[in-house]
């Protein structure tokens, strides 16, 4: 969403706004005067330049002021703004692109210097070896797969859930995921398109395998379990890679709110925590957002600096322009700052969730500057049978025994590229996991490798490990020295620890429209610069030494505080004990040497490395395409785990370097968002405004059904007992023509046109002269575009020498004002003349038929209302049933009819006492299909439906609504255009249906002959309108067809169905062409 | 009016939302106040701010016209909305329309001004409460904060689904008015009520 600076109102969103188009095209001095060619150039043709591009703008839900903008087209940027009628300024430079993450004074190095949060083996506290036991899950005893000490989970409430038919027990605290391990499953599903058995991969939203189906309480499909929460009572199943939608409405509710800050942080891990410590106290308005239930990111998984979390965070709930959002995912970065977000609110109370708070709300958040925090994600590596059960990512391993203590396995066996690997391995094994070895691609893996020899565990330098065995879940894992294929060892495991390094999450700030750079020492994207006010700090800047993280995270809220005119503070970080001396990551993608089982890349979509080097071997060059040829990256994990891994394939395939290949497109959202979500209350009745008038209750106490007309609902007909809606409206158009109808003609629109020029701004506006209108009178009008074709019609009454009130179709009412506006103050600003919207300022009863005279009369005592009192066209103003009214003798029916105006404060009283008056002769209330019966019958067009905006008034029959006496208006030099002259244009006639009871649908074509001919079939044109006509006992239909005026009294035939129905055209007046009845 | 008044009683866009705007009032404990303002005098008041009429108007009512954007002026009963740089919605006491239009256009004589009742083009809400703010902010994009939008400001936006000039009142925490085209009022009290269920 675009914040654009009206010059009056200052910044708003777009959507408050109506773009129009290219600005300095002037309306030509003297058109008349243009050739066609030059006249055509004025209407149709614009420039469309890419960069700085000057174009006018509307401030519609505002102050409704048109102004200029210059914008560049490519990258949206409004770069000035000015007042209509001012010159362009001269050019203003766009915003410059600047570094994601600035330099940090005395900053260490980026890169991996370390690892996050790694710490000496035994370092938690009360760490204890894992206690055996038998248990799964049920009974009171703790299954061997829940650590006795460690995690998060409150272990005085234990839940009961339900996965496949098999009910266990977890903690609050668990995710399903993490409560799954605890009970010894792994196990959550099978591959989409292989069916193999897949496991849980991660702890997180990156999750690819562990995509499952809530069934209870509401069904929900493809949710990771690594990202539900468990709550009593849940069941869930397992799925075959693909979930299945509810049946049934979802019965939570759903919302959205604003949100404004000068600061807003995304991820409260090390270094968003610390930015945001260091905006707390300023005052500066500041939201932090994080996906998990409590702060930390993944300093909960790492058990470390937790005092300072706790810290920090009681901090932040205190500060009051601190606005801190657990449980909130920040999913998409759009234009100047505006970010969406998706708090999960209720999920994790299950059937506990009260049901007035919404289970979700979207928070749209501007923000004046922006911390990026996101962290990073673990890589996988390709490597034979790589997708067993039990093959999972090292640090969520670590997460799952510190956050929920739980152990995803017994023996493990780990696998990895750089040094992050070790601290999860010592961590692990310090937790009572056996890990059987470390497997090292790097020849020399340093110091972390000797750390972990002194634990005991064995460290394999330059090693791989080339398969996996197990069915079920992961029996044992074969080593191999590295890209050789002798020397293999085998090594009985339940778990496999991968990690191939780190991929910065730079979701947020590619959407934003940052570029990345590739980083050699990471072997990863990195955020490089941004147009937009946004830093990235922390892991997702592609720093991973734990120190650096926090000091980033620090100098970033402080800079973005700072610059918005807050006092920064120096927040406390946590001391971060010595670390190892770091040794490079090996950058690996595939395991080399010869493979025994498909490698995957991509686990969701069941992608493998022979399948991209079957789109390599095809010709595909980029990984946009590969990724469309595999679908790798395109499952609802949207590749986070895949998506470098397979850059690095197709890298490796293609024999060139990752850096020159790039990633894929990142896009909204980051992770999958439910369309309830982003509805919010905008559904059911809400889904749109119902616009109703004053006299709707009536309408809806005496059984009319409604039709939408724009955002109104309208009388559609009064079905009487056992009518259908044929009986009715002939019932209603009758008792109308014989004796007296009335309906509700309040949504006409209507507008106020003021000022000693609003002749001849109305002039200018109307393809007829209003300027003439005498006070008192009313005159009907047609307004068009400068092309020349139909776009408004109406009536216009003259309230006062210098006032006239204009009539709008009731679906036009806000588009003929804006035109109105348009004109006066972009081309006509020295025109003397106001235009204010009244439509609701007044409610209007049509009183039509015959009998209408005598109902008025009984009501209006002292209206004279005789032919020649009160002629066809005046309007008076008088008292009607004791309530102030302006009458005006206006017709749409041919009949005699009154429309009467009045207050809306008394339109139902109104409406009430002429329903009273009339029953004498039996007025009967009808609605828009009777009006359309009756309008059609004497051939006047409804604008929208008998036009379609290529139809000018001498198409309709109407050029006597075309002044020839005015030198211009808008429209006026079209018609002489060729093209408005050619004899084959189509014209609105009547047709009438050889057999009277056939009934032709609209959009009905009409051809020429009785036979079809072999296709192309010429078409002449189409059925616009088409009734049943009490008054002539038959069908009749509206039709535009090519030079139908021409064609009057010749048959046509129209495809019904398999029939070709003969019809014969007539003039589009069928009932009382001379106009008898008009004046009753 | 005064005399038709009398036998047609009047019946405000929202009158059939009344009760349920008070019971949500009710049951929010105060932290929320829902009521419609009905038939106040409104009138469209279009002139050059340059001109004399614009001072000549503020003689007349004893108010001046505000000049800054998204701005409201208050004197007595009298409250002038700033709509647009030539345009204002004065909002008076229920009734004062038509005296307030002659006073205007005596006042201003042949000057160009233009004066459009449209008392009932829209109705009145009053949008009140600690949780007010929170309220209005899950359907109306401008920043609401105190700091921002406080005492004295006005703007022309959307609410929900549709348009409304929004009215902070006069003094801090006494909440909004939120005026919204009459068509559109039970559409927007269906809105607020659903919005405000949270907080009910």
């Amino acid at each position: 969403m675009l914040l654009i600076p009206c010059p009056w109102c200052g910044p708003r969103d777009e959507a408050e706004f109506h773009y129009g188009g290219q600005a300095h095209v002037p309306y030509p001095e003297n058109p008349a005067s243009l050739p066609d060619e030059e006249w055509a150039r004025y209407l149709f043709f614009r420039d469309n330049p890419k960069g700085p591009f000057a174009e006018r703008w509307s401030h519609a839900a505002g102050c409704r002021r048109w102004f200029n903008a210059v914008r560049d087209t490519s990258t949206n940027e409004i770069l000035t703004v000015y007042r209509s009628g001012e010159n362009r300024p001269a050019p203003v430079e766009p915003r410059s692109a600047v570094a994601a993450c600035p330099a940090l004074e005395d900053e260490a190095p980026s890169g991996p210097t370390g690892v996050q949060g790694a710490e000496p083996p035994g370092g938690v506290e009360g760490a204890e070896p894992l206690q055996d036991g038998t248990g799964r899950g049920g009974g009171g005893e703790e299954s061997p797969y829940r650590h006795p000490t460690r995690g998060r989970i409150d272990r005085d409430t234990p839940l009961t859930f339900t996965f496949d038919g098999t009910e266990y027990q977890g903690y609050r605290g668990d995710t399903l995921a993490s409560a799954l391990l605890a009970n010894g499953v792994i196990q959550a599903g099978t591959s989409i398109k292989l069916g193999r058995p897949r496991g849980i991969f991660s702890a997180g939203v990156e999750e690819p395998n562990a995509v499952v189906q809530i069934e209870e309480p509401f069904p929900e499909p493809m949710l990771p379990a690594t990202t539900v929460e468990l709550y009593d009572g849940l069941v869930a199943s397992s799925l075959p890679g693909q979930g299945r939608l509810a049946t049934e409405p979802d019965p939570a509710r759903y919302d959205a709110v604003h949100a404004h800050c000068d600061l807003l942080i995304v991820g409260a891990g090390p270094a968003g925590l610390a930015a945001a410590a260091a905006a707390a106290k300023s005052g500066a308005r500041v939201i932090l957002a994080d996906d998990q239930p409590e702060l930390g990111g993944s300093l909960l998984g790492t058990a470390q600096h937790l005092d300072w979390v706790r810290e920090v965070t009681e901090q932040l709930d205190a500060a009051p322009e601190v606005r801190v959002l657990r449980r909130t995912t920040v999913f998409g970065y759009y234009d100047d700052n505006h970010l969406l977000a998706v708090e999960r609110r209720t999920n994790h109370l299950g059937a506990a969730a009260p049901e007035n708070v919404s289970r979700e709300r979207v928070w749209r958040i501007r923000a004046r500057r922006v911390v990026l925090a996101t962290g990073a994600h673990e890589r996988s590596l390709a490597f034979a049978n790589n997708d067993r059960p039990g093959v999972m990512l090292a640090s969520s391993a670590r997460t799952h025994v510190n956050r929920h203590g739980v152990l995803p396995g017994r023996h493990a066996v780990v696998f990895t590229t750089n040094d992050s690997a070790y601290a999860a391995a010592l961590d692990l094994a310090s937790a009572g996991l056996a890990v059987a070895a470390i497997v090292d691609t790097r020849p020399e893996p340093g110091e972390w490798a000797e750390r972990a020899r002194a634990a005991g565990i064995e460290a394999l330098a330059g090693h791989a490990v080339t398969g996996t065995q197990g069915e079920a879940r992961l029996t044992a894992v074969t080593v191999a020295p590295y890209g050789e294929s002798a020397g293999q060892r085998e090594f009985a495991a339940d778990l496999l620890l991968v990690s191939g390094g780190w991929n910065p999450v730079a979701h947020l700030f590619s959407q934003s429209g940052g570029k990345l750079r590739h980083d050699e020492t990471l072997g990863s994207f990195v955020p490089d610069t941004c147009r937009q006010a946004v830093e990235v700090a922390g892991s997702a800047s592609g720093v991973l030494d734990p120190a650096t993280v926090l000091a980033q995270g620090a100098a970033a809220g402080a800079r973005a505080i700072e610059a918005e005119g807050y006092p920064p503070e120096a927040p406390r970080l946590p001391e971060v004990p010595a670390q190892p001396r770091p040794t490079p990551p090996m950058h690996v993608y595939v395991v080399p040497g010869a493979a025994d089982g498909p490698r995957f890349v991509d686990l969701q979509r069941d992608v493998t490395v022979d399948d991209l080097a079957i789109a390599t071997g095809a010709g595909l060059r980029s990984v946009e395409h590969t990724k469309r040829y595999t679908t790798a990256g395109t499952a609802n994990d949207q590749g986070k785990t895949s998506g470098i891994l397979a850059s690095g394939v197709v890298a490796e395939l293609l024999g060139v370097d990752i850096s020159a290949l790039g990633t894929t497109t990142f896009r909204p959202p980051y992770t999958p968002v439910s369309f309830a979500a982003l509805a919010g209350r905008d559904r059911g009745v809400l889904s749109d405004p119902v616009r109703t008038t004053a006299i709707h209750e009536w309408h809806v106490a005496h059984g009319a059904l409604f039709e939408n007309v724009g955002q109104w609902k309208r009388p559609w007909y009064y079905p009487r007992d056992g009518e259908d809606m044929e009986a009715a409206v002939l019932r209603e158009c009758a008792a109308t023509r014989e004796s007296v109808g009335f309906m509700d003609a309040s949504t006409l629109g209507k507008i106020d046109v003021q000022g000693p020029d609003a002749g001849v701004f109305l002039d200018r506006l109307y393809t007829n002269m209003m300027s003439t209108l005498k006070v008192g009178m009313i005159r009907y009008g047609v307004m068009c575009r400068p092309d020349g074709m139909v776009f408004d019609d109406g009536t216009v009454i003259r309230v006062g020498p210098e006032r006239f009130l204009v009539t709008t179709t009731t679906g036009n009412a806000a588009a003929v004002l804006d035109w109105m506006e348009e004109w006066h103050q972009t081309e006509w600003p020295e025109l003397k003349v106001h235009c204010t919207s009244v439509t609701e300022q007044w409610a209007t009863v049509a009183l039509v038929g015959p009998k209408s005279r005598e109902v008025l009369a009984s009501l209006a005592p002292q209206l004279a209302v005789s032919n020649d009192d009160f002629p066809f066209m005046a309007w008076r103003e008088t008292t009607v049933a004791g309530i102030e009214a302006r009458v005006c003798r206006i017709s749409f029916s041919g009949e005699l009819a009154f429309e009467i105006n009045v207050s809306p404060w008394q339109g139902l009283a109104l409406w009430e006492a002429v329903y009273e008056a009339g029953a004498p002769y039996g007025i009967t209330p009808y609605g828009t299909e009777t009006m359309h019966v009756l309008r059609a019958e004497k051939g006047y067009p409804i604008i929208g439906q008998d036009t379609d905006g290529t139809v000018t008034p001498q198409d309709l029959g109407m050029s006597w609504v075309v002044s020839k006496k005015k030198p211009d208006f808008v429209g006026k030099r079209s018609y002489a255009r060729a093209d408005a002259v050619r004899p084959d244009r189509k014209h609105l006639v009547g047709l009438l249906p050889e057999d009277p009871g056939t009934f032709l649908p609209e959009g009905t074509h009409l051809v020429a002959d009785g036979v079809l001919p072999a296709p192309p079939v010429p078409m002449l044109g189409h059925v616009t309108s088409s009734y049943r006509s009490a008054a002539l006992g038959r069908t009749f239909a509206l039709a535009l067809i090519k030079g139908g005026r021409d064609r009057i009294g010749e048959r046509l035939y129209a495809p019904v169905g398999d029939q070709l129905v003969p019809v014969t055209v007539a003039g589009p007046v069928l009932y009382d062409p001379e106009g008898a009845r008009r004046d009753g | 009016m005064a005399d038709t008044a009398l036998t047609v009683p009047l019946r405000s866009p929202l009158s059939q939302a009344a009760d349920r705007l008070a019971a949500a009032t009710r049951s929010s404990g105060g932290a929320i106040r829902l009521a419609e303002l009905p038939f106040l005098a409104q009138l469209n008041v279009r002139l050059d701010a340059k001109g004399a009429a614009a001072a000549a108007v503020g003689l007349a009512l004893d108010l001046q016209l505000p000049l800054q954007p998204n701005t409201v002026v208050r004197a007595g009963e009298l409250t002038a909305l700033w709509l647009g740089p030539d345009e204002w919605l004065l909002v008076g006491p229920p009734g004062s329309e038509r005296d307030l239009e002659s006073r205007i256009r005596e006042a201003t004589g042949d000057e160009h001004v233009s004066v459009t009742d449209v008392s009932a083009q829209r109705t009145t809400l009053l949008v009140a409460g600690p949780r007010a703010h929170d309220l209005l902010a899950h359907g109306c994009s401008l920043d609401l904060h105190p700091r921002v939008f406080g005492p004295g400001r006005c703007a022309q936006t959307t609410l929900g689904r549709t348009q409304v000039v929004l009215v902070a009142r006069d003094e801090p925490g006494a909440g909004f008015w939120v005026l919204v085209r009459s068509t559109f009022a039970g559409y927007l009290a269906d809105w607020l009520l659903d919005a405000a269920t949270e907080y009910l």
